[in-house]
């Protein structure tokens, strides 16, 4: 089409010569115009402009440890650790869907979930982290712990209790991004690797988060309460800090 | 009046008796007699004194999540297995001691037994000879099994760290003293068990080059 309006813009100037003079200029227009048409039918069809491509939904799942009748913890300050985590999970989910962050959950309620249930929830939902929820009175801050499986290649049918190698490198950088975000809203953070079944069957990012007494503070305050775990103000700290990790971690997965 | 002829069988049945009574009152000091003679008081063998060796305890604190090297003097036999249930006996004593940095009631009679086999070899599956009789089995690396009582296990405080921390501290002492052992199984009154106290996984052969835990900085 540019070749044929080029060739009519010229064709203009010679419409003022002669009529066998403009009769050849339209016979050239007419053939150069025929000759365009034939380039462009036999040449391969200009790419569409392409949609931009969806962004692939980034989905957190959150397994509050232990329910029903699992509950080997006992009592942590003043409740079970099953109802703990469940609360832990619970505030979780509204601060990552307020950051637009979807949240798959492993229980709503006081329900013992077998282990393997909660990989295969994880599983599942495709998503981008697995956040294991748990909580102690040993040691002080919160614990991160990566599974200890060694890396290994993913593959096509991973097996069930090794899932997680494929995922090793991505979880330990997730654990660091966790490790920053609490450190930055500071609480001490331990850094560990273990073995755990439901962890380790994970085919996605997965950490296990073990929130303890925020000792460090309670000397810093001079105070003698010996452990902060229900202090409204520090779970909310580690439950902002988490969130804040996850945006981050949102963010990291996103880039090419 | 009491007929001739009981009155004899009265007196026969009461020498009876008395013979009776005398034979075996005989019998009975003979067998006495007999038994004094197979006793010997004295010791067969003089009791063994184990030597007194320095035994290095790896020794979990939480406070920091650390496993810190720690030097006791022990009396160790020499039989292995009985040296391993020792030095672990001890560092479980620790851990039930009312300051210990890393409370875990229990102490050493919370270790049942410990075995210790040949490893098996990763790659090629387990070893199908569990007693050391060939050169280089005897010298080869070793599993060790840990049974652990069920007491242990119930009452062990529960938690990730906790629980992996004493886990570790127990691999890291045995392979501090018996260099050779560098894979450990538990089992808790002997069978195995999901889990330790809800958490870490009891099911796994821990490595002695498993990674300790890192200590994060503190703010």
């Amino acid at each position: 089409m540019v070749i044929v309006e080029a060739a009519l813009s010229l064709s203009a100037p010679q419409s003022r010569g002669s009529s066998t003079h403009r009769l050849l200029w339209e016979l050239a227009v007419l053939v150069a115009a025929a000759v365009s048409i034939a380039a462009a039918a036999q040449a391969p069809p200009a790419p569409p402009q392409a949609p931009a491509a969806p962004q692939p939904r980034f989905v957190v799942v959150l397994d509050a440890a232990h329910g029903g009748d699992d509950d080997p913890g006992g009592h942590l300050d003043t409740q079970a650790e099953k109802a703990y985590t469940l609360a832990l999970s619970v505030k979780l989910r509204s601060l990552l869907n307020a950051r637009g962050i979807q949240v798959v959950t492993t229980r709503e309620s006081d329900a013992n979930v077998d282990t393997n249930r909660r990989a295969e929830i994880a599983n599942h939902a495709n998503a981008q982290a697995c956040l294991s929820l748990h909580a102690s009175q040993t040691g002080s801050g919160v614990h991160l712990f990566a599974s200890s499986l060694p890396p290994a290649p993913p593959t096509r049918f991973p097996a069930w209790r090794t899932g997680q190698s494929a995922f090793i490198t991505r979880s330990l950088a997730m654990a660091g991004i966790l490790n920053s975000a609490l450190q930055h809203a500071g609480i001490a953070v331990t850094l560990g690797r273990t073995a755990m079944p439901a962890v380790d069957s994970m085919t996605c990012p997965a950490i296990a988060i073990e929130i303890a007494p925020d000792r460090a503070t309670d000397h810093a305050a001079g105070s003698a309460a010996k452990a902060s775990l229900d202090d409204p103000v520090y779970q909310a700290r580690v439950a902002e800090a988490i969130a804040a990790a996850m945006l981050e971690w949102k963010t990291e997965v996103r880039q090419p | 009046m009491i007929a001739r002829h009981q009155t004899i069988l009265f007196g026969v049945l009461l020498a009876a008796s008395v013979a009776m009574g005398a034979v075996l009152w005989q019998l009975r000091e003979r067998a006495h007699q007999r038994l004094l003679q197979g006793e010997d008081s004295a010791p067969t063998q003089a009791p063994e004194v184990a030597p007194a060796e320095q035994a290095t305890l790896i020794v979990a604190n939480d406070a920091d999540s650390s496993l810190l090297s720690q030097v006791q003097t022990l009396p160790l036999p020499k039989d292995q297995g009985a040296r391993a249930r020792l030095v672990l006996g001890k560092l479980l004593d620790l851990y039930a001691a009312p300051d210990a940095a890393h409370p875990v009631p229990g102490g050493a009679s919370s270790i049942a037994q410990v075995f210790l086999l040949p490893a098996p070899n990763r790659d090629a599956g387990p070893a199908t000879s569990p007693s050391p009789a060939k050169p280089s089995e005897a010298s080869g690396p070793q599993l060790a099994v840990v049974n652990l009582t069920g007491s242990f296990a119930s009452s062990h405080p529960s938690g990730i760290e906790a629980e992996i921390l004493t886990i570790q501290s127990i691999v890291a002492t045995l392979h501090a003293n018996l260099p050779r052992v560098t894979q450990v199984r538990f089992l808790v009154d002997g069978q195995p068990r999901p889990t330790l106290a809800g958490h870490a996984d009891l099911t796994r052969t821990y490595l002695a080059t498993d990674a300790v835990p890192t200590e994060g900085a503190h703010p």
